[in-house]
Formats: structure tokens, sequence, C-alpha cells
């Protein structure tokens, strides 16, 4: 029962999120909001960018690319050198190379693939620094993507899709920074730590056991690793730690963080090309497909593991409660994973791996999609474009028109890029994961043997192609092997879809309308939600299936379900 | 072309009894000869360079070239059978093209034949004659031809008249009156004068007459890849590429439990997923829309028009001829004084007895109908007048009565010049008259006015339907006429346009067709003068009437040979068909790997997991028989798919959200559903025969 009022408080406060923050949204990216310009105007002024100026979209990409790259190379520089650097109570040393740059790559990425244990590696410079510093700009990134396709779609015959700098700058300061602000008073007012002290000892007089309790500044990485759809948290452990995540509001408030903007992203795009019927349709898609994956894990979990009913506790009603936290249950957890893993965000609170088979093939599968349902912050939106310029294509040509969608003409080019952005995904996952299975170094890394070992390894792929950044758990990833392949996952499955969707926006703002009738296919229609639905599942079990048939599928009938 | 019944659906249609005329004689989609034909074609187009055209079935190629090595190698009645299959797949992708090619090679041989090796009389510059082969004219040559022979190259008439048998180009065997001057001068090489001399002026360099385009057009020698066609080749290409790592990461994935897998069931999966339906019949449904359009007697120029067809919101549609008959028929008779309806029949009937028009005609068969007038002989003692542009009236002299008929002002004036008076309500008459779109023409037996005669425009049986159709599928129809407003807005009211032109003029044509296009619409027309020629060529759509003049066939981007305007709905309706049909084999052939899957994934690792045989949900016999039916339902539903893909998709007037919601259900919904039926039949039948 306090399941389903979870759900209602969500739906309600997503709802209000959709509206408000997303027509707030859509005046910071237009321009209209100007509350903090005293603090946008010197950061322009130290970029050297005019505000004013527009960029094609190769410029835009340059930009993207380019930031990304100094960003890169100042993270992985404080990571190396952070032993000579304040904020270093713990006096760690230089991290390894490879986990360096692979979590490097991963943080600016949005990925935030965590190979190692952050509280006996990192400093508080370099989660502060680095870390969350990157929680924030890699969000931003993707929301300035994102807006430049929907530019695309509502410009008429332009050579330009806006400007990086401005997008990227206004994305930061008026979206990310308050809202993470408020929300982080909020954390610590309900017990998140958030010091720059280091580790604490503690010494436990009734049973005399003595520990190091690792702390931080946490509550402010919490927020904004939600909020940011990144899920890189503070310590190894996962999201339920007490010290991050305190209680079952802070739990709920962390699910509702992370849908907020990629939902409001779907009221933009419905507003930014004038109707928010469009924008609701790509919502109802995302909608069908989180309650689909969302109900296929909470049944599972909720009816428990085989080990369970063994040893005769199925009928506890508690689910599997194995490697889920007491004070969340089973069926919290599915929601907060299930959240995370088709939010391109990756924190969990519970253990994947300790998951039924279908609970883990919910969170793999949720990735699989391409994380669009509802995605990363911008992320997800450009996603699901991707995916309903190729629907909009078939079923176009299905009504007997050259295809268009909200009034732009999809052709070779646009079909090519759409196509370009939504495979190289899959691609990616199947070859690492092929290669890693076949090679002895790959081998070593999964702890479990047979179909679950491999699944380990197709969940790290996936999660790191899909900027996810969650774990399974059971693999042991920090090796040269992992990190570097890794990394090829992460670089590959980021900007093997930021390019051509910006080359996307580019080809789609060059374009001229052309007038809607009755012989357009509606794409603010029912039957366009049942087909783009429709195809993003199709694209997802055509390259997956066989994959999965190797993993959780063969594991599932083991079990003897089905 | 003043068909009445050709706006009559039934007659029009595709399956009409007497048919559209063909260019040549017509063949049936399944012709034996073309079949053959068709049969021998596709063991030539094996060749790698005309496959690696097609990247689908270039893959499928490449995998049989495999099983077959393996099949050498390691020889089983398995691996031959699945060899063989795909072997026939390729095969059945060949002959779908070829099918499609048939009978358009068929009808260019036939046009080949009709451009026989005639001699022309070329004039020279001092008037003398001089014979030379009809393929050394050039541009500027004149010829002259007499009765009997063949116009040796397109030209236009610079003298004389001559009736000229068109068949050989248009199948209609009725002769056409050409003229020097005005929009009906052009006449076609091939084309045969019946009688008459004329002197024509070539138009045409050798090698690029009219017959000479259409031999390349109906061949398909020249085809290009339309956008649509370019996009959705992208889209399968895109599609083959990725199951292409699918596949190929099955052996190291499955090597991670120390399997084998069998290199043949993997190709045999890989054909199964990419798109060979679509891929295989994508060319042949490109072939057969412009062969469709062929069949209608309309040639387009490129591919490329027949797509935009199929997205045109905007249909310019001239009234006379389109929309109406063409002429004004009588349809009312109204007497003013003390004169009853039957003295102003019998008037009318005695002034237009002999008169030929068409109007004339239409007078006296309504005095027969209205008031049972016979026609009589009227003896010699009359005199005919006739029209001229100067008097506006025409008439008869007959014994001491001068009757006249005609525009109101001029029989007004000539009443009051007889001394006669204008009864008071003539004028309210006229003027109603007008207003409703007809034509008012006042009947005068000397000084006595005795009514007016209502000539309407009639508008053509059955356009008001098309037009309702036209709306709901979302294309808006504009009436262009040279009437005055109130007139056009009378007959666009009774035809159901959506908006008309009024008192148009080439200029304000081409300014209408710019605005539409400004406001990102594709707009169609159709034109046969020469100054149609710049909105012909304006126009997303510009069908030239083959009477027309050559400026308009060289503007335009189609021809019709028929020379009917209303053809114009059929080529949108062809050219939306041409889409439908290439996305709904597609989607067909996307959602048969849903059931494929089923059939060979659990078939690819049963050694391994055995438990997988729970996701064998169809039951199949065995791993081997199970990759064996789908690999042949795969290869069996191109060839069923052959006479969807050469007809298209039937193609219903509704909304888009209609057609979308039939065309996926019968092919996407079907599309998962009919390939679980495929392979368990065929599984069954193959477990039958023991035939592995």
């Amino acid at each position: 029962m306090a399941f389903a009022w979870t759900i209602v408080v969500m739906v309600v406060v997503l709802g209000l999120c959709w509206r408000f923050l997303g027509s707030y949204m859509v005046a910071v990216y237009e321009g209209r909001s100007r509350w903090l310009t005293w603090l946008e105007r010197p950061i322009y002024r130290a970029l050297r960018v005019s505000p004013e100026s527009e960029q094609t979209w190769q410029r835009y990409a340059a930009s993207v690319v380019g930031f990304t790259a100094v960003a890169l190379l100042v993270t992985y520089g404080i990571f190396r050198l952070q032993g000579s650097l304040p904020f270093n109570p713990q006096h760690f040393g230089a991290v390894r190379a490879d986990t360096a740059w692979n979590t490097s790559v991963s943080f600016v990425t949005n990925t935030n693939w965590q190979s190692y244990s952050g509280e006996t590696t990192m400093s508080h410079l370099s989660q502060m620094g680095s870390l969350a510093v990157q929680n924030f700009l890699s969000a931003a990134v993707g929301m300035a993507v994102a807006i430049a396709l929907v530019r695309g779609f509502t410009r008429k015959g332009s050579p330009t899709i806006g400007n990086f700098w401005v997008d990227f700058v206004r994305g930061t300061i008026y979206v990310l920074l308050p809202i993470a602000f408020v929300a982080a008073i909020v954390f610590i007012g309900q017990g998140a730590v958030e010091t720059l002290a280091g580790a604490a000892p503690i010494h436990n007089e009734l049973n005399g056991v003595s520990q190091v309790l690792g702390r931080g500044p946490m509550a402010s990485q919490e927020v904004i690793k939600q909020l940011g759809t990144n899920g890189g948290g503070f310590f190894n452990a996962n999201g339920a730690n007490p010290l991050e995540n305190p209680t079952g509001l802070t739990n709920l408030l962390s699910v509702l963080l992370i849908l907020c903007i990629p939902v409001a992203f779907t009221y933009v795009f419905g507003k930014m090309v004038f109707s928010t019927r469009q924008g609701l349709a790509i919502l109802a898609v995302m909608t069908v497909l989180f309650a689909g994956w969302l109900t296929m894990a909470a049944v599972a979990e909720h009816q428990g593991s085989p080990a369970m009913a063994a040893a005769g506790l199925s009928d506890a009603g508690i689910g599997n409660m194995e490697g889920k936290e007491t004070r969340f249950g089973a069926l919290s957890s599915s929601l907060y994973n299930v959240t995370s893993t088709q939010t391109s965000t990756g924190s969990v609170d519970s253990a994947a791996d300790s998951y039924t088979p279908i609970g883990g093939f919910a969170m793999l599968t949720g990735m699989m999609l391409g994380e669009v349902s509802p995605g990363g912050v911008g992320t997800g939106l450009y996603g699901i474009l991707l995916f309903a310029v190729i629907t909009v294509f078939i079923g176009g040509l299905m009504v007997g028109r050259t295809p268009e969608y909200l009034g732009k003409k999809i052709q070779g080019k646009e079909v090519k890029l759409a196509a370009l952005g939504v495979l190289v995904m899959p691609i990616t996952v199947l070859v690492l994961t092929a290669i890693a299975a076949a090679i002895g170094v790959g081998r070593a890394g999964p702890l479990n043997a047979g179909p679950h070992g491999f699944s380990e390894i197709l969940y790290a792929y996936t999660s790191q192609t899909n900027n996810n950044g969650s774990g399974f758990g059971g693999l042991s990833a920090n090796t040269p092997f992992y990190n570097i392949t890794g990394t090829i996952g992460l670089l590959l499955g980021r900007f093997g879809m930021i390019i051509p969707v910006l080359a996307l926006a580019g080809s789609l703002a060059a374009k001229k309308p052309v007038a809607a009738g009755l012989g357009t296919f509606r794409t603010d229609k029912p039957m366009f939600v049942g087909l783009l639905t429709g195809v993003v599942l199709i694209v997802g079990a055509l390259t997956f299936l066989p994959a999965l048939a190797l993993g959780p599928l063969v594991e599932q009938v083991s079990h003897g379900f089905f | 072309m003043q068909d009445v019944q050709v706006l009559d659906k039934s007659a029009a249609g595709p399956g009409a009894p007497d048919g559209p005329r063909g260019v040549v004689n017509r063949r049936s989609l399944f012709d034996r000869q073309i079949l053959r034909q068709a049969a021998a074609d596709s063991v030539r187009k094996l060749d790698p360079r005309v496959q690696i055209k097609n990247p689908v079935m270039f893959v499928v190629l490449i995998g049989t070239v495999v099983t077959l090595i393996e099949s050498v190698a390691h020889p089983s009645v398995f691996t031959w059978l699945v060899t063989v299959w795909l072997a026939l797949t390729v095969l059945f992708a060949n002959f779908a093209e070829a099918m499609a090619e048939g009978r358009g090679k068929a009808q260019a041989d036939t046009l080949r034949r009709t451009r026989t090796e005639t001699d022309a009389r070329r004039l020279a510059a001092d008037g003398t004659e001089e014979r030379v082969a009809a393929g050394d004219l050039t541009t500027g040559d004149v010829v002259v031809c007499q009765a009997g022979d063949v116009i040796p190259s397109d030209g236009e008439i610079i003298e004389g008249a001559a009736s000229v048998d068109e068949s050989a180009i248009t199948g209609e065997s009725a002769p056409t009156i050409r003229e020097s001057g005005g929009d009906r001068s052009a006449v076609t090489g091939g084309t045969r004068v019946l009688s008459d001399r004329i002197v024509v002026r070539i138009t045409a360099e050798p090698g690029q007459t009219f017959l000479d385009r259409m031999i390349r057009l109906v061949e398909g020698a020249k085809r290009q890849k339309t956008p649509n066609e370019i996009a959705l080749a992208i889209l399968l290409a895109a599609l083959t590429i990725i199951f292409i790592p699918v596949v190929v990461t099955l052996q190291p994935m499955a090597s991670f439990f120390g399997t084998q897998v069998s290199v043949v069931i993997l190709i045999a999966l890989l054909v199964c997923l990419i798109p060979t339906t679509i891929g295989a019949l994508l060319s042949a449904i490109g072939i057969a829309g412009m062969d469709r359009l062929v069949q209608r007697n309309v040639l387009a120029m490129s591919g490329r028009a027949v797509e935009a067809a199929g997205d045109v919101q905007t249909l310019l549609l001239d009234k006379t001829g389109t929309i109406t008959l063409g002429n004004r028929m009588a349809s009312a008779f109204h007497p003013v004084g003390d004169h009853d309806e039957a003295d102003l029949a019998e008037a009318a009937q005695l002034a237009s007895l002999a008169d030929e028009t068409p109007e004339g005609r239409s007078i006296v068969v309504l005095a027969k109908e209205r008031c049972g007038l016979r026609e009589r002989d009227l003896g010699p003692s009359h005199t005919f007048v006739p029209f001229t542009a100067t008097t506006r009236m025409s008439g008869l002299d007959i014994a001491d009565r001068c009757i006249r008929k005609g525009a109101a002002d001029a029989v007004k004036r000539w009443v009051g010049e007889q001394g006669g008076t204008l009864p008071p309500e003539l004028d309210p008459i006229v003027e109603r008259v007008a207003k409703a779109g007809a034509t008012p023409l006042v009947v005068a037996d000397g000084p006595k006015v005795l009514g007016v005669i209502e000539l309407k425009d009639v508008v053509k049986q059955g356009i008001a339907e098309r037009f309702a159709e036209l709306r709901a599928i979302g294309i808006r129809t504009v009436m262009i006429t040279g009437d005055n407003p109130l007139t056009a807005a009378a007959i666009a009211q009774e035809a159901g346009v959506d908006d008309y032109l009024a008192e148009a003029t080439p200029d304000r044509k081409m300014q209408l067709i710019k605005a539409e296009q400004e406001g990102g619409k594709l707009v169609a027309m159709t034109g046969d003068g020469t100054n149609d020629a710049p909105a012909l060529a304006q126009a997303d759509v510009g069908v030239a009437m083959n009477t027309g003049t050559t400026a308009a066939k060289e503007a335009g981007n189609m021809v019709d040979l028929d020379s009917n305007p209303t053809k114009l709905i059929e080529i949108v309706e062809i050219g939306k068909q041409l889409l439908i049909t290439r996305g709904a084999l597609t989607t067909f052939s996307i959602a048969n790997d849903i059931a494929k899957y089923f059939a060979i994934i659990p078939a690819l690792f049963l050694t391994t997991f055995p438990q997988l045989h729970a996701y064998n949900i169809m039951g199949l016999h065995s791993p081997t028989s199970a990759v064996l039916s789908a690999v042949i339902f795969n290869a069996l539903v191109i060839v069923a798919l052959i006479p969807l893909a050469l007809r298209g998709v039937r193609f219903r007037a509704t909304g888009a959200t209609a057609i979308l919601r039939r065309n996926v259900l019968i092919y996407g919904v079907g599309g998962l559903i009919v390939p679980f039926i495929g392979i368990k039949l065929i599984d069954l039948i193959l477990t039958a025969l023991h035939a592995y």
C-alpha cells in the first residue's frame, strides 16, 4: 500500500515538474529568464564567447568535443596529482593511471561508472573538484545537445542551431545549480553528511569493535549525481548508504530528482515546437516503457527468489531481500534501480547482482533500449527523438507521403544520421562483450561462471556504453583491460550519438517546413505512441536477443520460471 | 476526350473492363512470356557487379558462398539444403526485379518497331526536296509530310493542317487534327499523317525525340533512385549492418561457455534477420510504380515526379474539360412578357437548327424534351446568320421572321435597332441566370423579346465525390477558370472544389502556385498551352497534355498521352501507393524477425543450454528443421509478395490515420503473426517428408 502511495506522489510531483520546471526551462533556453545575469555575464567574458553569436552544427559539435576534452584533461590531472594537492585529509596518493583515465572519461561522459572505491581512492579535492563538478557539467552538455536538436525542428532554413556555450552555461547555473542547492539542504536536513573532514574512527563501547567511517562532502554530491542523472556516489557502497541516503524520504527524493529533468524535457520539446501534445506523445512512450519495466522488476522481486522459496520464506511477503536495504524493501528498491537504469543514472540502492533473473533482466534491458525511458538529462530526449525519426520514416511511408516530422521532411540524410545514432550503442556493446568473453583477461573478470558470469560482462559494457554507470556487481572491473575497453564504450556511446544528433539538428534546421494536412502522419496521436514504443522495443530486441539468450534468458529458464 | 464516362470511377479505375489503354498492347502482370524472360534474367542478375547495388541481397549472396564452401567441406543434407535455399532467396529477389522490368521491356520493343527507319523529305532553302534518313534530322530542319507518311521526328507544323493517327503513341485510334499556329501545332515522330499535306519544322535532336525518351522510360534504362527510395535503402543498409555484428559476435560470446556455433546456422540467422523481404522487392516496387503510370498512359520524366505526386497537397484543375464537360448545355427556357415556354422553345429551336456547335445542339435537344418539338426541315427559303465575334449573335432569317439568339447586351441592342421595346422582367432574369453560374442567351423574334435560354456549365458526374475523397486524404483542389468570379463561385460550389481562381491569367496562376509553395505545399497542375509552360515548370508535378504544345511538354515533368486532365487524381494515388507499398513491406519485413528469433535462437545454443528449448514456442521438430524452416519461409515470402509488390498495396482515399491503422494492422501485426504460422507449417512438412 505504501508503495502505491509512493507511485501516486511520484506521478503528481513529476506532473508538476513537467509543467512548471518544463516551462521554466523553456524560458531559460530561450534566454527569457534573466535572474542570474550577474553570474552569467562574467562567465561568458572569461570564456571569451559572445552570447549573441550562433553556431553551425559543426561548430557546436566542435565546442562540445573541445569542452569535453579539456574537462577530461583537468579531471585526469587532479586524479593523478591529488597527492600533492590540498583537501586530502587522508593523504591518498595518485590514482592509478588506467583507473584515473577510465574514471575521468566516465565522469565527463555523464556515466559515472566507478571501478574504484571512492572513500579509499579519492581525495576531497578529487571528489569535489573533479567528480562533483563533472556531475554538473556533463549533465549540462547533454541538456545543451537536446536543446540544439529541438532547435533543428523549430528553425526554418537556418544555418545555425544556437550557441553551445550559452546553452551549457545557462543549463548549469539556471537549472542544475539552484535545484541541487535546495535539494542538498533537504538532504542535510534529513541527516546526510556534509563535511570537509576526513574519515572518522569510531569505537563501539558495547561490543568493543573499532572502525573507520568514511566522511566528506557527501550530500552536495549525492544530490547532483541524481539530478544530473550521473550516478557516481561518494562511496564504493551503493546508494543505500545511510550517510548519503539517510531516510525513506531521501530515497524517494532521489527518484524524483533523477526523473524531474528528463520528464520536464518533454514539455520543453513540446513547447518549443509549439505543440505540447507532441511532447506529451513522447512522454507517453517513455511512461509506457518505464511502467512496463518497473512492473517487470517489482513483480519479480516481490515474488522472491527460488533460494528463499527453498528456505520456506516465500510466504513471508517481503520479496527477494537479498542485497536490499531493509529500510526500503523490495518494491522501493526496484523502483530506485529501475529508475536509475532507465535514466542513464546508474546509482543503485540495492545489489543488482542479487536480483532475480527477471529483476536483473529488467535493469539490463532497460539500458539496452538506449536509455530513452525517460533517459538521462537531455540525452533521453535526443535519444528518443532519433527513434522517433525512424518511426516517422516507416510510418510516413505507410500513409503514402514523404515522411515528415514536425514539418521537416525525413530523407536520406536524416535516416542515415538517426540510424547511426541508434546503432552505435548496440554494435559497441556486442563487440566489446564478445572480446571480453573470448579472451583470457576478459574471462578473468566475472566472479561467477556460466550464464551469470556472462551477464556480468554484458552488463558492464551495456552500462558504460549507454553512459549509465550502474554496476551489476560480481565483475572485477578495475583491471587495465576492463578500464581501457570500458573507456572505448564510454566514448563511443557518448559521442557516437552526440555527433549524429548535432548533424541531424543542423540538417533539420536548414530545411524549410512543409505544411501539415489531413494526409500527414500525426505524431501526437496514440497510434504514433504505439509505433514509437514498438520501434524502441523491436530495435532493442533484435539487436540484443541472441546475447541475452546466453545470459539472463537461459538463467531464467534454468531457475524453472516460465 | 470529352468522354462523359471518364470520371466514372469504374471506368477510370485500374480494374476497368475496357481498361486504360496502354501505350501498346496490354500484357497481364504474369504474362507467360514475361515469366520465362524473367526466369532467365534472374540467373543473369547473379553477377556480383549487379548484386552489390543492393547491399541486403549482396550479403545473402556472400552468405550463400560461405555455406556452399562449408557444404563442400563438411557435406550434410542440412548444409546443402540451407545453401540451396539461400541461393533461391537471391534468385527470387532477382526474379521479382526481372518481372517488374519485363513488361516495360516488352513495351519498349514494340515501340522500337514503331520507330521505323523511314526516309524524310527535307526542304532545302531553295524549296527543293531531298530525301534524308529520319535519324539524320536535326533541330530547325523543315520537312514535308503527306497523307500516308510517317512523321519522321518531333516538330511544329508551320504550314497546313492534317489529320494524324497518333495510335502508335497514345493507343487511341481516332485521328486528331493538327494545324499550324496555336496550341495544336505539335506533331510527334512516329505518328502517321492520314490526310492532307503539312510542312513541319523539326524541334528534336536525333535520339532525343519523344519516342526515344518514351522507350528509355518504359525500359527503365535511365531509372534513378528516388529520394524516398534512397532514404529507405539507407535504412535497410543500416538494418543489414547492425545484424552483422549481432551474428558475428555470437561465436566469441559462445566461446565463454566453450561452445562452437555452426557457421551454417549463423549465416542462416543473419539472412533471416536482415530485411531480405523488402530488400528483394524494393527495386521491383519502384519499377512497377512507373509501369502502372505507363499503363494509365502517363509518362513520368522521372521517378522523383511520381513520388512528388504522392506528396501533393494542392491540385490546380482547369475548369473546362476537367471539372465541367467543357461545353455549356441549355438547361432551361425563361419566357418573358406574354410569351410562353413553347413560343420561346420554338424560336430557340429554329435559331439553333443550323447551329452545329454543342451549345446549339443542346438547345434543340432541350426544346424537344421540354415542348416535344421535333426537328423540322426548313425548306429552301431561309438564311442562316452565323455567330461572329462582332455581332455576338446567331440566328435564322426564315420567311418574314428574323430570329436571333445571343449575348444579352447584343440582342438587346439589336431589338432596339428593330424598334422593339424591352420587357422589364428581362434584366432581372438575365442577372439571376448569370449569378447562378450559367450563361443567359436572349432570344428575339424581330422586335419582340421572347425570353432567355439558360446555358449551364455541366459539372461532370461524380466529380464532387472525387473531390471529397481528395479532401479526405488531405488534398485541396483549386479550380482555375477564366470566368468571372460570380460564375466561378457558382460552379466551384456545385463541383465541391475547395477554392477557385477566377479570371485566371498565366501570371495569376503562377502567383497562386508560388504562394502555395511558400506555405510549404506541393502543387500539381495540368496544362497544354505554351502560356502554361512557366506554371508547369514551377509546379512540383506538372502534367502536360499530349495534345499540347512542345513547350508545355518540355516544361512539365509528366505527359499524359490521353490528354485527360482528370488523370492528375490517379497520378496522385499511384504516387501514394508507391510509398505505402514500400513502407508496408518494410514493416512486414522487420516484424517477421521476431518469429525467426524464436525459431533459430533455441536451435543455435541447444547443445550448450538445453533449457533454451523453453523458448521453442512453436514446438519445432528439431534444431535443423527449425533453422531450415526459417530459411525456407524467408525465401518463399519473397515469392508470395511479388504480386503485391508489382500491383501495389491497395490505396483507399481516407485520412492518414485510417490508412496507417489499416497498414499497421495488416503489415505490422500481420508481419508478427504470419511467420509463426508459416515457419510451423514448413516445419511440419519437412518433418513429414523426413527431408533432412
